[in-house]
């Protein structure tokens, strides 16, 4: 995709005039090869070579920005098919639907849910990232009220949705400071909405009657000058969306088609009436590369497991990832608290912490470098052996914080019992705990100095 | 604008394996195609969903998903039924998670009774799954396989470590094996190759890449299977074109967040609907990674993953 240095130069004056700041238009052409310059910093390059640069620099699948500041939401700029490949960069945008002829208590329990439902795993906070306002009353001043309130009372992103520029036009008059996402452009109002996403500098949907229809009207939409597109290919049948979603990503990756290059949305609150139904098949648009999912609802049953799977399938899958090593005190532990060792793998320093605090015993956590490997792994590929895990304790400086020397190891690391106890010397007892995390409140509860 | 399908081609074929005995066998595999990508190959089977049935009363399983056999759960028997009678189980997977050394401890004698009353039971393929303990694995699928002869079973985990017992006893008594490795690909590979040199026909091999529940290490599963599919698939990697079997629901009901109630945690909603949610969405996205059979539990899940899997396949 990225031109080298050699074709860079070639659209560059060649009179090294040095204003760049580096002697030469080939040094200058490397640098920006290696993404190390800036286009602007040269002032005789000519605009059609600007263009064309920037043409193919352009990333294949273009990033589209919806809202402002802290909660802005970033989509699309993917480049590869599968995970492994490299890494999804931009995780999924879960949204939950309002609209203005919701009862008012309906609308009220999403918005609640929507800032409530939110979970600390692994160092992260999960939590689902914007609210579609729709209007299906068709009345201006009911959608623009609505808009007003999501505004007023959340902060996450806003998808204005409505086919009708004209109460698009009184939904972005209440809240196109936010910069919201507009639902949508289709083949009857594509020149309208263009306008009103003119106006108002906010990402426009494109909703086609399959990927011909798509292809046509973002190229008319690019033709007018806009170019902060989303695509709704208008599949609702399962099999279609996930055909549709495989397709828009291949066109744009692999033929270069820059009509489909840009983002998704999907909208699983269509494709069936059961909330449980519904978040599965948005787990399924996760995996295949939706941009957006939206849905009828949130509720702690369900947006927890989306998630779980989203988190999944989009951390970088090159490094797991990892807690620093050392000693971590949980609940203000004292010289008689228990010690207990684990992993660097953050989910397992996650799960194990959050057991001890469950416990109310208040204890250090040693936590052993095994490379973001978990303690089964980390054991099974030579990294929380006994020698490692005993040199760690001596290490650490635990033996200064404590007046007894016992320590408890993980169940399923009880293999290493003997070695680590040769490692430690005949000064400390090693104890095997539990095996799964689940049962260490009541272990630690008889646990005793 | 006409727009132009970007279709790509694949030059390996996973291949198709018959499990279960006469009548009822059933076939898995014979994907042309990454998995659901009907517009440009072929799924001639519908993945399969086996159930759990366990050895013994299990002691750790969350309230919601013991109730719906809450009636049979002090006999495998009666419950592989109840699984192919009222929930229309198109396989059981026998657990004998009692033989476990740092469980119960069951001999193998033991092991052996109750495959034969479940063998007996239903008329389905049965997959008998040990408890993970190598040696103890080798002892028990090796009593088993000789008791159950001419019960066309599937055994696992066959492990490296284990793999020349049970190939052989598989080939003798005439069972299929289920090849596990750690999510590795490449382990996946010599052990398929290993079972080759031994002499175990490739029809009674399937593989088990060894899963994780969703939240818990599920991505790097994820990604080795699609890995493998694509050495499979497009990459002719002749010794891994083999059906995946996925043994799920274990690790699922394991984790904290499918065991907490609504007053533990009021913001994760009903512990019932979420634990399915939980089941079915580990069991969605093993089948997007190339699963062909799933071991699940919760009959619900298994409502939802059938009709997902339907709504794919469907014209
Ligand atoms: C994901 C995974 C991987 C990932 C790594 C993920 C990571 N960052 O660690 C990858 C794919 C890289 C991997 C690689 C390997 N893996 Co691996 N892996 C798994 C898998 C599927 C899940 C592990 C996981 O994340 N668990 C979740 C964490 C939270 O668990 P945990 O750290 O053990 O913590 C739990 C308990 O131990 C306890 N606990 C933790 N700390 C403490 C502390 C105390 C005091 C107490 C009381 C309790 C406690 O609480 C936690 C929750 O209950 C398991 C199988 C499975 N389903 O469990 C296999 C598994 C662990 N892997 C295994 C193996 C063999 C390997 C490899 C050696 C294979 C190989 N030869 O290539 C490599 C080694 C890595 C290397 N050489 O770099 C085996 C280990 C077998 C054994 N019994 O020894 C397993 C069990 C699979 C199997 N059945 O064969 N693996
Ligand atoms: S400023 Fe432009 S013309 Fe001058 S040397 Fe740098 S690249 Fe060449």
């Amino acid at each position: 995709m990225a031109l080298t240095g050699i074709q860079i130069y070639k659209l560059l004056p060649k009179t090294n005039c040095g204003e760049c700041g580096v002697p030469t238009c080939l040094a200058f052409a490397m640098n920006l090869a290696a993404g190390k310059a800036e286009l602007a910093a040269c002032p005789y390059v000519t605009e059609e070579s600007k263009a064309e640069l920037a043409d193919a620099s352009a990333p294949p699948i273009r990033i589209v920005e919806i809202g402002t500041g802290e909660r802005k939401f970033k989509m699309g700029g993917e480049t590869v098919l599968f995970r492994h490949e490299k890494t999804f960069l931009h995780p999924t945008g879960i949204g939950v639907v309002v609209t203005d002829e919701m009862a008012d208590d309906d609308v009220a329990g999403r918005l609640e849910r929507f800032k409530t439902l939110e979970y600390e795993r692994v160092g992260l906070t999960l939590k689902a990232d914007l609210v579609a306002v729709k209007s299906l009353s068709g009345d201006a001043g009911k959608f623009a009220a609505l808009a007003t309130r999501v505004k007023n009372e959340t902060e996450g992103g806003i998808i204005l949705m409505t086919e009708d520029a004209t109460v698009m036009e009184a939904g972005l008059k209440a809240c196109g400071d936010c910069k919201p996402l507009m639902y949508a452009a289709t083949k009857e109002n594509a020149d309208a909405m263009s306008g009103v996403a003119k106006e108002h500098g906010c990402a426009l949907t494109v909703k086609g009657d399959g990927l011909d229809d798509v292809s046509e009207l973002t190229t008319r939409l690019t033709a007018a000058g806009l170019n902060d597109l989303v695509i709704d290919s208008g599949a609702r049948a399962p099999r279609k969306v996930f055909e549709d979603q495989i397709f828009i990503r291949r066109a744009a990756l692999l033929k270069k088609n820059k009509a489909l290059g840009f983002p998704t949305i999907c909208l699983p609150c269509e494709m069936t009436d059961d909330l449980m139904k519904e978040t599965l098949l948005a787990s399924m648009c996760i995996a295949k590369y939706g941009g957006i999912v939206l849905l009828s609802d949130l509720q702690g049953h369900s947006l927890f497991p989306l998630l779980l799977a989203r988190m999944n399938i989009y951390t970088d899958p090159q490094r797991p990832m990892a807690t620093s090593p050392g000693i971590y005190e949980i609940g203000g532990p004292t010289e008689n608290s228990p010690v207990l060792v684990t992993s660097n793998f953050s989910l397992t320093y996650f799960i194990v912490s959050g057991e001890i605090e469950t416990s109310r015993v208040p204890a250090w956590l040693i936590i052993v470098d095994t490379e973001g490997l978990s303690v089964l792994t980390a054991w099974a590929a030579g990294k929380f052996v006994g020698d490692v895990v005993g040199m760690a304790i001596k290490k650490c400086g635990i033996g200064d914080k404590i007046n007894h020397r016992k320590v408890v190891i993980p169940g399923y690391a009880a293999a290493i019992l003997g070695d680590l106890e040769e490692e430690l010397g005949s000064d400390w007892e090693v104890l095997v705990g539990p095996r799964e995390s689940a049962h260490i409140p009541a272990y630690l509860k008889e646990w005793k100095a | 604008m006409v727009f132009e399908a970007p279709k790509i081609s694949y030059n390996g074929v996973i291949k198709e394996i018959p499990l279960g005995k006469d009548a009822n066998r059933i076939t898995v595999g014979g994907e042309t195609s990454y998995p659901f990508y009907l517009f440009e190959g072929e799924m001639p089977h519908r993945p399969v969903i086996a159930m759990d049935v366990y050895d013994a009363p299990p002691e750790d399983w969350p309230e919601a998903v013991v109730e719906p056999f809450s009636d049979v759960i002090n006999d495998p028997a009666a419950w592989a039924q109840k699984c192919v009678s009222v929930y229309g189980a198109e396989m059981v997977a026998l657990q004998l998670a009692s033989t476990d050394p740092n469980a119960q401890n069951a001999s193998a004698e033991q092991a052996v009774e109750v495959t034969k009353k479940v063998a007996a039971a239903v008329e389905v393929p049965v997959l008998v799954w040990g408890s993970g303990n190598v040696e103890k694995d080798t002892e028990v699928l090796k009593m088993v396989a000789e008791a159950c002869a001419e019960e066309s079973l599937i055994l696992g985990p066959v492990e490296e470590d284990s793999h020349k017992a049970l190939g052989a006893a598989a080939i003798a008594y005439k069972h299929a094996i289920a090849a596990s490795s750690p999510i590795d690909i490449n382990l996946a590979k010599q052990l398929n190759i290993l079972l080759g040199n031994l002499g175990v026909p490739d029809e009674g091999i399937v593989v088990d890449p060894t899963v994780a529940g969703l939240g818990y290490g599920l991505e790097y599963c994820y990604s080795v299977m699609e890995r493998d599919r694509m050495a499979a698939l497009t990459q002719e990697d002749e010794r891994l074109q083999f059906p995946v079997v996925c043994n799920l629901a274990k690790e699922v009901w394991k984790v904290k967040e499918a065991r907490l109630s609504t007053e533990q945690a009021p913001l994760l909603g009903d512990p019932l609907k979420r634990g399915v949610l939980l089941e079915a969405m580990t069991a969605l996205l093993l089948l997007l990674a190339g699963g062909d059979i799933l071991i699940m539990r919760h009959p619900k899940a298994i409502q939802l993953v059938r009709g997902f899997v339907t709504d794919l396949m469907a014209n």
